[in-house]
């Protein structure tokens, strides 16, 4: 699928440790070399994105890594003081400072994933609500994983619902209606082809579904081994490992059939992945490489590009 | 020299922490049933998301207590259990009502709680409560006594340190006092903490609007008749994780990410005086070279398996290219073991051709944990 880049904001969820972060940057390099003025939000405490490019960043703050490539790790305490800077101006800024919010945000449960929702929409909007804040054509967040990630996109609705009135209601409504509009908003689900995380994409898909009646618009398959190996060409290393003798050879040999035997079981999940979601994953390959650096990360937007 | 078995020796509790995708639960599942095989009676608790657990032991669905696997898979896959292995999915928001329940001091706070529209739509948001309600159940089975070991595999989580903040957390959750003094519509909390807090209470009041207030305002107050209870059940929990009995596994993969957050994790440990018993490192990529030539390897496959000279290129690029992985495994786990130092036993499990999410693989996996520590 592509013209994700159509929207404004654009959610990167999946399983624990299936490379969410490393996808989410790769498509903020992508975006930003389309011409687009492109933000990766982090969610969860990290700082990979301004790290990968040499940067440090403070909590909350919105900071450039590239030609129109801005990084922001969310936190919530500065959500919420913006957003009551925001409110009420000065006034805002003294309750900032008092107890009474703070005591008010820790004593309810979902409070923070609300904040730090309202700033991702913050970020996306035209105008922005941040004093001398420019509007970003696109806001790439790195969300947590599947489950905290379908309650942090519930969280808007969830108070909406509670409050009624007042506020935080009409906030809360007025995000969600944002996050559910498939025009402004998509949901990318990072997986790797294996069974679990398979799984876990299933249960994404159908969580968005049920929950909020969003559709996955893109699932990416990471780290998909390359099919070196054609079937003829497997069964004579097949052969040939089971004539070889220890050493070097035998290991060359082992590593050539290994990979070739995962590369299958990986091709029977991503069958079983584009059979269950009714959509072609998005591959991305194996990286064989000691660390997931800017260069590698280049190669990946590469790679990305298409679905923009 | 030791394996997981001599790691969980005269342990009756074992803590599985790492960061997401490292393979938690199935290594949970696996040293549960190693240890269900040397004739213990073993159970292995999960927290729901997805039913991990259930997909890795082959089962539809696991229910809120703790269920007996049945036996002939795991012999039929090499392993017989001597013992006897059972698994539960914690449902942790159920698992949570059934706590306030038994917290309750009646049963009218106890339906108020649980009508709540704060709680009915917030509770599983509470931070910490998924935490906390899997070791409070391990808590529970592990009064009871009904099993020799429980493996306790901890909810999926990008901070592994969340788990071991959640009693303390919860507590303070529990306890949210300053605000339930405020939101008394005497005042009197208003005196208490001070000028300037009724202005700052009316503008809390204006932003969030008074519905969202009230109902917060009712949900502590009910909460404030559970608070001496929790924390009763807060300390019995911090004291089983503190229990000479307990002890944590830390699981990993051999990428730099989550080997620095083991590290953290460990620093935790260590500083909370909880035991760790050893660290696993799942998925290695084993260098195969050693001292070996790699330049050489072109011509001595050539003449070694008489492979045609394409296929030769092939397997030469699948062994440099894996052993790009080798390299950089070792040497994050030479980090992690300086950082653990070496009275902490590490366990390499080598990345397995299949991926491991059934009984078979779980065997496969288990015969790992018995390599001795180089």
């Amino acid at each position: 699928m592509s013209g994700l880049s159509d929207r404004r904001l654009l959610f990167v969820t999946g399983k624990g440790g299936v490379g969410k972060s490393t996808v989410a940057i790769a498509l903020g390099i992508a975006a930003a070399r389309r011409g687009l003025r492109t933000i990766v939000a982090e969610l969860s405490g990290q700082d990979r994105a301004a790290t990968v490019f040499g940067r440090v960043s403070k909590p909350g703050e919105e900071v450039q890594l590239d030609t129109r490539l801005f990084a922001i790790s969310i936190d919530w305490r500065r959500a919420m003081e913006e957003y009551l800077h925001e409110r009420a101006g000065r006034l805002g800024d003294l309750l900032s400072a008092s107890r009474a919010f703070h005591a008010f945000a820790a004593a309810t449960p979902g409070m923070h994933e609300l904040l730090m929702i309202g700033k991702v929409w913050e970020l996306a909007q035209e105008q922005r609500r941040v004093r001398g804040g420019l509007p970003y054509d696109l806001v790439i967040v790195d969300a947590p994983a599947t489950g905290h990630a379908l309650g942090a996109l519930r969280a808007p609705r969830t108070f909406a619902q509670i409050a009624r009135v007042g506020p935080i209601a009409n906030q809360g409504a007025t995000i969600d209606a944002t996050l559910r509009d498939p025009a402004q908003t998509a949901v990318l689900a990072v997986a790797l082809p294996e069974e679990m995380p398979v799984q876990e994409t299933l249960f994404l898909q159908r969580g968005l579904r049920e929950q909020l009646g969003i559709e996955l618009a893109q699932i990416v398959a990471n780290a998909c081994y390359p099919q070196r190996l054609g079937p003829r060409q497997a069964s004579g290393a097949e052969r040939a490992l089971a004539g070889a003798e220890p050493g070097l050879v035998r290991a060359a040999l082992q590593a050539a059939v290994s990979e070739h035997t995962r590369a299958g079981v990986q091709r029977e999940q991503i069958g079983r992945l584009a059979a269950a979601c009714g959509q072609e994953p998005l591959e991305l390959p194996y990286v064989f490489a000691p660390q997931l650096d800017r260069p590698v990360l280049e190669q990946l937007a590469d790679l990305l590009e298409p679905t923009l | 020299m030791s394996g997981v078995a001599e790691l969980l020796e005269g342990r009756r509790v074992c803590v599985m922490g790492g960061s997401g995708g490292v393979g938690k639960t199935t290594t949970a599942a696996a040293v549960a049933m190693g240890m269900a095989a040397r004739g213990l009676k073993v159970a292995v608790v999960t927290i729901d998301p997805a039913q991990r657990l259930a997909g890795a032991l082959g089962l539809d669905e696991l229910a809120n207590e703790p269920q007996q696997i049945a036996a002939e898979p795991f012999a039929a896959a090499g392993l017989p259990l001597d013992g006897e292995l059972w698994a539960m999915t914690l449902d942790a928001k159920r698992t949570f009502d059934e706590l306030i329940a038994r917290l309750a001091p009646d049963e009218r706070t106890r339906d108020q709680i649980l009508a709540n529209r704060i709680y009915r739509e917030l509770s599983d948001a509470i931070a910490g409560s998924q935490e906390f309600t899997a070791v409070a159940k391990v808590h529970e089975l592990a009064h009871n006594g009904r099993f020799d070991l429980l493996v306790l595999d901890t909810p999926p989580s990008r901070n592994a340190l969340d788990f071991l903040d959640a009693p303390a957390r919860l507590t303070r959750f529990f306890e949210g006092r300053a605000l339930q003094l405020l939101l008394r519509p005497s005042g009197a909390g208003i005196r208490l903490l001070g000028r300037g807090t009724g202005m700052a209470l009316g503008l809390l009041r204006r932003i969030t609007g008074a519905e969202l207030l009230g109902d917060l305002s009712e949900f502590l107050r009910l909460l404030g008749g559970l608070v001496d209870g929790f924390r009763e059940r807060a300390a019995q929990v911090e004291a089983l994780l503190r229990d000479d009995g307990t002890t944590f596994l830390l699981v990993t993969s051999p990428e730099r990410e989550p080997i620095d957050e083991a590290i953290h994790f460990q620093q935790r440990l260590a500083t909370a005086g909880m035991s760790l018993g050893g660290a696993i490192v799942n998925r290695m990529h084993v260098d195969a070279l050693g001292d070996g030539d790699a330049g050489q390897l072109s011509q001595l496959l050539a003449a070694h398996a008489g492979l045609s000279p394409a296929l030769v290129e092939l397997v030469a690029a699948a062994f440099h290219d894996e052993h790009v992985l080798a390299l950089r495994d070792a040497e994050n786990v030479a980090h992690l073991g300086e950082q653990l130092g070496e009275a902490v036993p590490l366990l390499r499990v080598p990345l397995l051709d299949d991926d491991v999410h059934d009984v078979a693989g779980l065997v496969r996996m288990h015969r790992c944990f018995a390599i001795p520590e180089h």
